[in-house]
């Protein structure tokens, strides 16, 4: 595996074989010594041109339990901001000896553009460009899934005919994206639900159902997976709904609507969350939330990646 | 003068399908027919050669003065003559903007003191390309540049009472407003054709809507007030329709689609490669397919390049930062020939007309489009239809190499470009620039000496 750019063009095989090796991983995390020397001596950067602290604290506990040499680079408020391009600072990161690209971009291919690029050897692993994709947290998603769908059995299987929700900002939305590929990939079957507003004119090209209204779709679809998306404040400024009130009422998987879920049905959000607005107290703090596990499985998940595309043999890209 | 004035162009084919000599001497074609004498004159090997009319192009961006990174009059002169044009309008973007007589009339010297092609600046409909304020269309028009078209080109005219305002001022002396039909409101942060696929690559869409919208309000404005109205490079199967219904109610609108538009589609964004980042953005199939059906059928009046030079730095970047736009001098006959008459839709006196005589009509431009006759102007362009190149950067003329069409098998090859009776490309090679420029400067005094002796007989 020689980056991670995608889920979109990622075999069957290869996403079995990283949720494979990140249970490997997660079961070094209960270990007294959390780590592993396998990346020894390797340089992991974390290139990260938007504030994520989450996700780069999530790549460096990963790249750390590998025993990587970690060099976090916020390019926001840095050089970049004085007109430093992309290449520029790529080249710098390869001349200070980087064997591993973490790149958070806004925008979207910029994963892309650096990998095709011939301006680094390094291996790219995308930590969310734009409105594309976030692979590994589509990834940490469908471990987890898995995980509470066949327990400790859960090595080598896939998500075959588990039914999954996805509610909110699809449009602008990496994370529902990456999810959409990546669980159909794995056999799941994907609904989305949002106002039209929220969504790409053209969806035909996602593989998944569409629904705009929220309780339709949770009483048709009668799902084992609830996803919420997070509503960014300033979408209400730029007309896609009238109001957080009107989007909360609608849209918003209330106390209400978490129990009229199935009763095996588990709940997800990618973080951080805004109570209230798209999900209430009680589904959030619930048991069937998975919220801080997913948390805890994205390091998993990122450490076999880390593994895959800087210790493994490296041929193509996934 | 050590130029040779005087040419014999042998056994060309000219685009009805007969084959003739062309005897050139001091600019003007003095003699057709076959086995003309070569006393004096240089000769022109052009058995199997195709003559066409120079070529115009409406749609140029020069990006002299302030933007000589990536081109200057000279170099996208020299981009013109290799892809056969003997005339190109310089889009009024540069910096500072075409929007006074001084700038225009600039553009002009600089183009004629380059001299190969008549370069004819268009001037800004806004001051600065703002879109708020009218330009000073009145002195761009009486200046020594004589501007008839005016265009914001790169943005929209989106004020309807601009607009309005622009379309009824240039009626006054027979201009033409070009419109680059966007609008704004529809296309904030837009990075590509809206649709299928810019939904899987997260690219903020460009819908066609935002270009049909603002083609639908011109054509109805330009029909209120009786005014003349070009739309540049339209897109979309939709504005097709739009121009067709306008064009059967007699509206006087004409309009131009690029090369570009014609043969490559947003597939090509996929990649996030920025030399496929264009404005308007790369469309569908059916697009294409409206898009050749509608110039083969006269609904789109002419080809125009929209060439517009960039820098490597300003592309070699991220998609979202990179800029719009593509050359397209060198190869725009070349890509006409393959979608359009290598497909049988049309023949080669339809490629006369739709990148020569109709562009000079539409543009205004003196002594240019005209046919191929005793005391016509030696305006004209020697091309090979029965060859195929791999394109490459080492075939581009101009400064920049921002080409989408590298690597791409094409047909077709400009082997003689004739200006104002002079050679500008000879043997498939563009002439010297010092070479051009005393020719033209020749051109230039014996003119003037014409004049004057007139003046003061």
């Amino acid at each position: 595996m020689r980056h991670l750019l995608s889920t979109a063009d990622l075999a069957l095989d290869d996403a079995l074989r990283i949720l494979d090796i990140a249970e490997d991983m997660a079961d070094v995390s209960t270990r007294e010594v959390r780590k592993l020397p396998t990346l020894r001596g390797t340089t992991v950067v974390n290139l990260f041109y938007e504030d994520s602290t989450r996700t780069r604290i999530s790549f460096e506990a990963a790249a750390k339990r590998l025993s990587a040499d970690v060099i976090n680079f916020a390019a926001k408020g840095s050089s970049v901001s004085k007109g430093e391009s992309l290449k520029d600072t790529a080249q710098t990161l390869a001349a200070m000896g980087a064997d591993g690209i973490v790149i958070r971009h806004p925008s979207s291919g910029a994963p892309r553009v650096l990998a095709d690029s011939g301006w680094v050897e390094a291996a790219v692993v995308n930590a969310g460009d734009g409105t594309h994709e976030h692979p590994t947290q589509a990834l940490l998603d469908a471990f987890t899934m898995r995980r509470r769908l066949h327990g400790a059995a859960s090595r080598g299987r896939d998500l075959d005919g588990l039914r999954v929700v996805i509610v909110g900002d699809i449009l602008h939305s990496r994370v529902a994206r990456s999810n959409a590929w990546l669980l159909r990939t794995l056999g799941a079957h994907v609904s989305v639900v949002a106002p039209p507003t929220l969504l790409p004119v053209d969806v035909s090209r996602f593989g998944v159902d569409v629904y705009y209204d929220l309780d339709e779709a949770l009483a048709r679809v009668r799902p084992d997976v609830v996803m919420m998306l997070r509503i960014q404040q300033e979408r209400m400024n730029e007309a896609f709904f009238p109001n957080a009130r009107e989007y909360a009422r609608s849209w918003g998987l209330s106390a209400a609507r978490f129990r009229a879920l199935p009763a095996t049905a588990i709940v997800m959000h990618p973080g951080p969350m805004n109570r209230g607005l798209e999900i209430s107290d009680e589904a959030a703090d619930s048991p069937r939330s998975t919220v801080r596990e997913q948390v805890a499985n994205g390091v998993a998940v990122r450490m076999a990646v880390l593994y895959l595309t800087l210790a493994g043999d490296r041929e193509d890209s996934l | 003068m050590t130029t040779t004035t005087t040419h014999l162009i042998r056994a060309v084919e000219t685009v009805e399908g007969t084959r003739t000599d062309v005897l050139v001497r001091d600019g003007v074609v003095v003699e057709l027919g076959s086995g003309l004498s070569a006393a004096g004159a240089s000769i022109v090997d052009a058995d199997g050669l195709l003559v066409l009319p120079g070529l115009v192009d409406l749609h140029t961006h020069l990006r002299e003065p302030g933007g000589e990174g990536s081109e200057t009059v000279l170099t996208g002169s020299r981009a013109a003559a290799a892809g056969g044009f003997t005339a190109v309008n310089a889009m009024a973007n540069s910096s500072p903007v075409a929007d006074t007589a001084g700038v225009v009339e600039q553009v002009q010297a600089l183009g004629d003191r380059a001299g190969y092609v008549t370069v004819r600046p268009i001037g800004a409909v806004s001051r600065g390309l703002e879109g708020t304020h009218l330009s000073e269309i009145g002195a761009m028009a009486r200046s020594r540049a004589a501007v008839r078209v005016f265009s914001d080109d790169g943005h929209c005219v989106s004020d309807p009472l601009l607009m309005r305002r622009a379309l009824e001022y240039v009626k006054g002396f027979g201009g033409v407003v070009a419109q680059h039909a966007q609008e704004p409101r529809l296309t904030v942060g837009a990075q590509m054709n809206e649709g299928a696929l810019s939904a899987e690559l997260g690219l903020a869409g460009w819908p066609a809507v935002a270009e049909e919208a603002i083609i639908a309000r011109d054509v109805l404005l330009a029909d209120h007030v009786g005014a003349r109205l070009h739309v540049c490079h339209v897109s979309t199967a939709g504005s097709v329709e739009v121009i067709r219904w306008a064009k059967s109610r007699g509206i006087d609108v004409t309009a131009e689609v690029t090369p570009h538009h014609l043969l490559l589609t947003e597939d090509l964004v996929a990649g996030y490669d920025s030399r496929f980042k264009v404005n308007p953005p790369l469309r569908g199939h059916d697009d294409v397919e409206a898009l050749r059906a509608a110039l083969a059928d006269g609904t789109i009046d002419i080809v125009a390049t929209d060439h517009a030079p960039h820098t490597s730095e300003a592309k070699c970047c991220e998609w979202d930062s990179a800029a719009n736009g593509m050359v397209g001098l060198e190869t725009a006959l070349p890509v006409v020939q393959r979608t359009m008459v290598d497909t049988g839709l049309i023949g080669w006196a339809d490629v006369a007309r739709i990148m020569s005589t109709t562009p000079a009509v539409i543009g205004r431009v003196a002594g240019q489009g005209r046919p191929l006759a005793v005391g016509e102007p030696a305006e004209l362009t020697l091309y090979d239809r029965s060859v195929t190149r791999t394109f490459s950067v080492d075939h581009l003329a101009g400064k920049s190499v921002n080409s989408p069409f590298i690597d791409y098998d094409l047909p077709g090859r400009v082997m003689a470009t004739f200006h104002q009776g002079y050679a500008t490309v000879e043997s498939g090679r563009v002439v010297e620039t010092e070479t051009v420029a005393r020719a033209a400067a020749g051109v230039a005094a014996r003119r003037l000496a014409i004049e004057t002796g007139a003046s003061t007989r």
